[in-house]
């Protein structure tokens, strides 16, 4: 097989793997829709001084998405490849004449299909349940946001692995990063609620410059033009290229214990 | 290469990790057709080793040949034509059987067909089970036939039972035995003697680093010319007489004892077993 078609086989393999497995199912696919269901619930009569004032659910639905991308991304991959690792499948393949590399592609393809699936759901969920508009002309700023975040996240799931001595430290360590920036990037409490030092902080760190450029695009009376904040989306990618560059370095293929 | 029927062949190879050498300077021929096995206590070197000639680690020193060609530098062509089974690894819990060999089938230029690997393997009937509801022996069944879906001339088994039980045990054996039917070359490592004493068709010790014997299992450590016991009892009293001519040893007593109407309680003739010899020579020097 040609690097392309045993990419596809790869990931076509990948894709059955992870929707057999229940906790990938729940902590990629169920639990954002979970999240929207409760947010919305609890905060669904407020509005959101954001743009001059939007709907609580016009807030949290790219917010949503937002969380549900970095999740099927850099959370999904970093738990998946430390477990592969740690089963010393990642040790087994590269004793095959598989190319390494179509591990790790036909893994992101994965996670940028199912980045693109949660997105058509929590989109569709909020417009069939919240009445939260689809911005379908702004489309294609949607998508290449989300494709930039996407990879940029990957890169980092795929860095933050060499920091993960084994399986069981996997889900601490992922969640450990990322609740936090959840909090204070605005992605679980509104901006006008957060005190602006708490926003300046967030602002070293991917997940808030992902969520203004994917925030921007989702709702266009925030931003205005085509919805691509090229600022945001540099920084993102500047993480995603910091994070390929430890991966390169730095990613393991052996078992760390035993 | 010299001789094209050499599979494996390795001169003064050497690994250090840092102060503390792991191999210290091993010589080895494996031939086509073969069951080789490395045996050795843990610790021995045998992982280190093995993985040399499967081109996971860099040598420090010597020179090593596997198919032809140096593991450290060997391509994707090479990796077609060898098969390794690691000392632990899982298959994904969520494949099938069938469905994990045909992940890896996509691997290979020219694989088995997969029907072929699970009836070679045996798991006939789990074709279709996920490899989370396989027991520890199918589980490693499933593992040797990863190996073997390449179609590959060599196959790599690092301690493929260490942990099991007697039964999971007699099950990866039969895989194993039935490896040499196909014509493959099998380089394994173990610490089981039995495994060695069944399995293999030449041996090789190994202790702290180095070879200490080698040959086939029934001549190794010279056991055909050590010492054979005589025990037996007399008025209560166990005796022991050690001969190298146990023949003749044999003859006079058992004939001086009919001569004078008495029984020889418990005659028995020992010879060291593989199991002796095999401790004498790991534990010699050791602390």
């Amino acid at each position: 097989m040609s690097g392309l078609a045993l990419v596809a086989h790869q990931f076509r393999f990948d894709q059955k793997a992870f929707w057999r497995n229940p906790a990938s199912v729940f902590f990629t696919v169920a639990f954002p829709v979970v999240l929207l269901l409760i947010f919305a619930t609890v905060f669904g009569d407020e509005t959101v001084d954001v743009a001059g004032g939007i709907e609580t659910t016009t807030y949290y639905v790219p917010a949503i998405i937002t969380l549900s991308v970095i999740s099927a991304t850099m959370q999904s991959l970093a738990m998946s490849l430390v477990i592969a690792r740690e089963d010393g499948r990642l040790k087994r393949g590269r004793g095959t004449p598989m190319p390494p590399w179509v591990f790790i592609a036909g893994r992101i393809g994965n996670s940028i299909v199912v980045a693109l699936l949660m997105l058509a759901l929590i989109a569709a969920l909020g417009r069939l349940a919240y009445d939260v508009p689809i911005p379908w002309e702004q489309l294609p700023a949607i998508v290449v946001t989300l494709v930039i975040g996407a990879a940029a996240f990957c890169c980092l799931g795929i860095a933050l692995t060499a920091a993960i001595p084994s399986q069981d430290a996997a889900a601490p360590i992922v969640n450990a990063l990322l609740l936090p920036l959840y909090f204070l990037s605005g992605v679980f409490i509104p901006d006008d609620q957060l005190p602006s030092g708490v926003i300046h902080f967030a602002d070293a760190f991917p997940v808030r410059h992902f969520f203004e450029a994917f925030f921007s695009a989702y709702v266009p009376s925030a931003g205005g033009g085509a919805g691509l904040e090229w600022g945001n989306l540099a920084a993102v990618a500047a993480w995603g290229a910091a994070g390929l560059l430890l991966a390169v370095r730095y990613f393991r293929w052996s078992p760390r214990s035993g | 290469m010299p001789d094209p029927d050499l599979v494996i062949s390795v001169r003064g190879l050497r690994k250090s990790y840092g102060e503390v050498e792991a191999v210290r300077g091993i010589d080895l021929d494996v031939r086509r057709g073969e069951v080789f096995a490395f045996l050795g206590p843990n610790g021995a070197g045998k992982t280190t080793t093995v993985e040399i000639l499967e081109g996971y680690r860099k040598r420090s020193d010597g020179e090593v040949s596997v198919l032809g060609e140096d593991p450290e530098h060997a391509g994707r062509g090479w990796r077609e034509r060898i098969g390794i089974v690691l000392q632990s690894g899982r298959p994904d819990p969520y494949l099938t059987v069938r469905e994990s060999l045909a992940l890896y089938a996509g691997y290979y230029r020219a694989p088995r067909p997969i029907d072929e690997v699970i009836e070679l393997v045996g798991l006939g009937a789990k074709a279709e089970a996920r490899a989370s509801s396989l027991s520890g022996g199918q589980q490693r069944r499933l593992d040797v036939g990863l190996a073997l879906i390449g179609d590959p001339e060599l196959l790599f088994l690092d301690e493929p039972t260490t942990g099991f039980d007697p039964s999971a045990r007699r099950q990866a054996w039969e895989a194993i035995a039935g490896l040499r039917d196909l014509g493959k070359t099998v380089f394994l490592t173990t610490h089981y003697m039995d495994e060695a004493q069944r399995l293999a068709d030449r041996v090789a010790v190994l202790a702290r680093g180095e070879v200490v014997a080698r040959g086939t299992p029934e001549d190794l450590g010279d056991r055909e010319s050590q010492p054979a016991t005589i025990s037996y009892r007399e008025n209560g009293h166990s005796v022991e007489l050690e001969t190298t001519n146990p023949v003749q040893t044999l003859n006079e007593l058992t004939g001086k004892a009919l001569a004078e109407g008495r029984d020889l309680e418990g005659l028995e003739v020992t010879r060291p077993s593989l199991e002796d010899v095999y401790l004498s020579l790991t534990s010699e020097g050791a602390e």
